[in-house]
């Protein structure tokens, strides 16, 4: 599906399925180096069960157009619009790392919009080391594999997002080299890592959420550790918090886990 | 440095993939003898089928032991991913048919293993995909085989009988400039001597019947994806980027933006075409790669010796082997192939056909057989053997001749092969 965002085409995968008006909607938001298809078990899932699922790549990644956001604040602007675009007055956000930060900023701006929110390997501040900010500058591939090995939680990750006898380590690194390369123009490497490093907003727009937050971290993550998530959660009203067994590829490296996590959160939340 | 996070060949190769049976403990990775296995419930069953959840329906499409095997590899050549299937043919076989049908054209290396060539130059046509051949240095040749249908360039990292070294960022840089992406055998190299994804190529496949198992035990084949070619930018492979009727309607590249060929080999190829391994046969290859890095490194040093020993004898009018400086790809093997170009490869006599015979039979550690990449040496004449129905000029076209032995150096003590190679001169020798 293609929405035009801001005057630039915007991609959100729809886990194939067209959408429904009557249904719930959830918007799946990537982090740095990712796309949509970081998100495919949970949204094909929830696409077939009952949601509208819209898992988008971000501006100036893979299959959008239009500037990479420069801030996290300029990322939840774009996806109030994006749900103007999609003619959605509310919706669920859905949001991993640097992700996260933008799911959390846009709802702390528009919380009558947002019904409920996850917030996937979050931390606050999500601070980027220096060594990394200029790796990915001048030795992108190398700050790259970086990430992913302090991404990386197991040398046996279960069956995920191709079927069993996925590589998650690999199938990662092969997203980043991707991503990197979709857009010529900017460096959405370290826009993206600049932007989380630069967030100072996260303890306010916290203060400002009024729906129930669902916090999903890993208990190995080395990128974002649990415990750098402790004063969001703490300033969260309505908070529920699941711990899973891996590192920061939860969506790929926990895949039913995580959905796991999601259906008891939206599931009791929708019907409530 | 690596470590846990970061780890490297050897650790890869014992422990990729696989972890302490959670279910009973056990260390080694059990053998899932299952054709199938129970659904949570109808939904979970719906779910899987659906692609909504990763797991195991039928040991046809994936099984828990071929997927330790198919994460293996897959770490081992810096992949994504990996289908296991029943030889190396049907990877090759698989990886063709999910990427074209009838009307398709490929282009390919002259110097292939027979079943490869046997598979392109018939059976494929007789389906409607046609295929150039081109000799693997031939960089122009190449180029000017493209025509508007081509959809893939295909050669062994190195190939058959002469060892000619595969230039792969150069031939993998014209099929990008051609929206086709690259596959390569590389079988007779493993990951261990070269991993082609870092050169260029964009699919790997095995016969992991050879060096991967290592024993001469079990028959079986991977293709490995390395999750960099953009099927949808090529516009040449609409059976990826469009929706797809005999899968849900499903857009192979939209669901994955690196595996979609991956999902589709899977969900079709080996659902329709269904030539799946045996979790057994999995097990055993299994085995074999946890050795690999330390039998790679034996079998190369043998290698240097054997061939050193035999390029020192005025018996033998020629050594086809990288290594030496008279080889026509000894700069390019020095290049991508720093710890050697393999321990297969082919030698001539100055002999008759005869001749050539009687050095076979006299070998007595050499296995006379016709397979490559056993922990034991093995040795075949192929005038006699593979290629015996060609005449001299056929065989010449080859570059095989009369007096053409194909080695293929095993685990051995180095003097004891040198020793029956001795023997087997001099036997060969008193043949009038």
């Amino acid at each position: 599906m293609i929405y035009t965002v801001n005057g630039a085409p915007t991609y959100c995968y729809t886990g194939g399925k067209a959408f429904d008006a009557a249904q719930p909607t959830a918007i799946f938001i990537h982090g740095v180096l990712n796309d949509h298809s970081v998100w495919i078990l949970q949204t094909r899932y929830l696409a077939h069960h009952g949601w509208n699922v819209l898992a988008v790549d971000l501006p100036g990644h893979c299959r959008s157009g239009g500037e990479p956001p420069s801030s996290v604040e300029a990322a939840a602007d774009f996806v109030l619009a994006l749900m103007d675009a999609a003619g959605l007055e509310k919706a669920t956000l859905i949001g991993h790392s640097f992700g996260a930060l933008i799911a959390l900023e846009a709802t702390s701006r528009a919380p009558s919009r947002v019904s409920q929110l996850v917030l996937v390997g979050i931390a606050f501040p999500m601070r980027v080391s220096p060594v990394l900010l200029e790796a990915s500058v001048n030795a992108p591939m190398k700050a790259l594999e970086m990430v992913n090995v302090f991404s990386r939680s197991t040398l046996a990750p279960p069956p995920s997002a191709l079927g069993p006898g996925t590589w998650v380590y690999g199938a990662s690194m092969a997203l980043g080299r991707r991503v990197i390369a979709s857009n010529a123009k900017i460096n959405v490497f370290y826009t993206g890592f600049k932007a989380c490093d630069s967030y100072q907003n996260g303890l306010q727009a916290m203060a400002r959420v009024t729906c129930p937050v669902l916090f999903v971290l890993g208990k190995v993550d080395q990128m974002t550790p649990p415990k750098a998530a402790q004063a969001l959660i703490e300033l969260a009203s309505d908070a529920q918090l699941v711990y899973l067994p891996g590192g920061h590829h939860q969506m790929t490296e926990t895949p039913e886990e995580m959905l796991a996590a999601l259906i008891g959160f939206l599931t009791k939340r929708e019907m409530a | 440095m690596s470590g846990y996070s970061d780890p490297g060949f050897d650790t890869l190769a014992l422990h990729a993939g696989a972890a302490p049976d959670p279910a009973t403990g056990a260390r080694a990775l059990p053998i899932y003898l299952t054709t199938s296995f129970v659904f949570e419930s109808s939904n979970h069953a719906q779910s899987l089928f659906n692609l909504e959840r990763a797991g195991h329906v039928y040991s046809r499409i994936s099984n828990p032991t071929n997927a330790v095997l198919e994460q293996r590899i897959s770490a081992l050549e810096g992949g994504i991913g990996a289908i296991a299937v029943a030889s190396g043919q049907a990877a090759l076989h698989l990886s063709i048919a999910t990427l074209m049908g009838a009307g398709s054209h490929i282009v390919a290396s002259t110097a292939l293993y027979g079943g490869s060539q046997n598979l392109l130059h018939y059976t494929l046509r007789r389906f409607g995909i046609d295929t150039t051949f081109v000799k693997p240095n031939d960089i122009d040749g190449w180029r000017a085989a493209v025509r508007p249908n081509t959809r893939l360039f295909f050669g062994e990292t190195v190939g058959n009988p002469g060892l000619d070294v595969l230039d792969i960022p150069t031939v993998s840089a014209i099929a990008h400039e051609a929206g086709v992406p690259l596959l390569v055998d590389s079988t007779l190299t493993t990951p261990w001597l070269m991993k082609p994804f870092e050169h260029g190529a964009d699919l790997v496949y095995h016969s992991a019947t050879k060096f991967l198992s290592g024993h001469g035990t079990v028959i079986g084949g991977l293709v490995v994806d390395g999750g960099s070619f953009d099927w949808d930018a090529s516009g040449r492979f609409p059976e990826l980027s469009q929706p797809y009727d005999g899968f849900h309607s499903m857009v192979f590249s939209e669901e994955s933006t690196v595996g979609a060929f991956l999902l589709r080999a899977r969900r079709e190829g080996l659902r329709d075409f269904g030539a799946a391994l045996s979790p057994h046969s999995a097990w055993l290859i299994l085995q074999g790669m946890e050795t690999l890095p330390l039998r790679m490194a034996r079998h190369m040093s043998n290698t240097q010796k054997v061939v050193e020993f035999l390029a020192s004898q005025p018996f033998v009018a020629r050594v086809g082997h990288p290594m030496l400086s008279a080889h026509p790809c000894h700069a390019l093997a020095q290049k991508l192939l720093p710890r050697g170009a393999g321990s297969v490869f082919s030698f001539d006599l100055k002999g008759t056909r005869e001749q050539g015979k009687a050095f076979v039979e006299g070998l007595k550690l050499f296995s006379h057989l016709a397979n490559v990449g056993d922990c034991r040496s093995l040795v075949i004449h192929p005038a006699s053997t593979t290629h015996f129905r060609m005449d001299d000029a056929a065989l010449a076209a080859g570059g095989i001749t009369q007096g053409t032995i194909r080695l293929s150096i095993g685990l051995e003590d180095p003097d004891d092969l040198i020793d029956d190679l001795k023997r087997a001169l001099k036997a060969a020798e008193k043949v009038a």
